[in-house]
């Protein structure tokens, strides 16, 4: 049995207008990081994947630990979200091949343009066009992919 | 000033993203993650007579994920164009040398205008490969680097463990090899 995704919320009641809102600054805040931080610069890949610079590494290694910290004390305190829910992290579906295989296929494309899902958009909205060509055929791509789902080992 | 234009170094920057998981399940409960609006953008603009059931589902309960990748176009906009760093990338030496081999120069902005250039085939064949390549292994996968890399191992999860690794695997790979091989 497949699942339909691990990292999918199971709904609860629509979000408001004003949550919506907040959603769109906390993407607009992640936006400006990814480029400050040049997580969205082709260079700064490159650079990681050839092991020529300690910025990318310490980057993801200091993100991870924050997340880890501040998850850890949100568990602690057993702290709620605004809306009054107890705080519920999310598992990934359990299997081995489709993170082994699914991860490599996307590592083979991230290391080429250079490009994850959230500098694609975040590069678009810096006027890089020739993003859109890359979003069309990550479409395609992930429609190539509900299209084999079954036939695919997970 | 500088700082709005600058880059931040990325024991400043590393943090910042890092908050994200915390700030998102406190917002709302919701998992730090991007891919799936691709997704989701695939259960909008499909017809119903050929949308296979992977995409038949509510879109819109996931409504706040739109939103937030609209807000990374903003993002962009901000920091990247409005506020855009005019300095080319710090690269270390090492980086500066195997660009040269790669026939790119170090320009300012955040990607080399060479690999922007839609009258090379060569281009076109990176960015649609690249994008297939990621919507593909990213559903696959069941995430990308946010909502594995970061969410993920922030809160010790083995398969997003693997899906980090494969990530680098495929990532050096293809920064080593294919790339090489196709600007050649």
């Amino acid at each position: 049995m497949i699942s339909s995704t691990p990292t999918r919320t199971e709904s609860q009641a629509p979000a408001s207008t004003l949550s919506l809102l907040a959603y769109l600054l906390a993407g607009t805040f992640f936006g400006v990081v990814l480029v400050k931080s040049e997580a969205a610069s082709w260079y700064r890949i490159q650079e990681m994947f050839h092991f020529q610079s300690f910025h990318m590494y310490g980057l993801i290694g200091s993100a991870v630990l924050t997340g880890m910290l501040t998850t850890g004390l949100l568990r602690h305190f057993r702290a709620r979200s605004l809306d009054g829910q107890a705080i519920k992290i999310q598992h990934k579906a359990p299997g081995l091949p489709r993170y082994v295989f699914g991860g490599l296929t996307f590592g083979l494309g991230w290391g080429l343009a250079g490009v994850c899902p959230g500098p694609i958009f975040t590069l678009l909205g810096s006027g890089i066009w020739a993003m859109l060509i890359v979003l069309l055929f990550a479409l395609i791509g992930t429609w190539l992919y509900g299209v084999l789902r079954n036939r695919l080992p997970h | 000033m500088t700082f709005f234009f600058s880059a931040w170094p990325w024991y400043i920057s590393g943090p910042l993203i890092g908050l994200m998981v915390p700030l998102l399940l406190l917002l709302g409960n919701k998992t730090f993650g991007i891919s799936a609006n691709l997704r989701h953008a695939c259960a909008i603009l499909l017809p119903k007579n050929v949308k296979p059931s992977f995409f038949r589902y509510d879109w819109r309960g996931e409504k706040w994920n739109l939103m937030f990748a609209g807000g990374l176009i903003l993002g962009g906009l901000l920091a990247g164009l409005i506020f855009a760093n005019p300095e080319p990338t710090r690269l270390s030496a090492g980086a500066i040398g195997s660009l040269q081999d790669l026939g790119v120069r170090l320009s300012p902005g955040l990607v080399p205008p060479e690999l922007l250039d839609l009258r090379r085939p060569v281009v076109w064949l990176i960015l649609s490969l690249s994008g297939l390549l990621v919507g593909f292994g990213t559903r696959y996968g069941g995430g990308c680097t946010s909502g594995h890399a970061i969410t993920g191992l922030s809160t010790l999860q083995f398969p997003s463990l693997v899906a980090t690794v494969s990530f680098f695997a495929g990532g050096i790979l293809s920064a080593n090899i294919l790339l090489p091989l196709l600007l050649k």
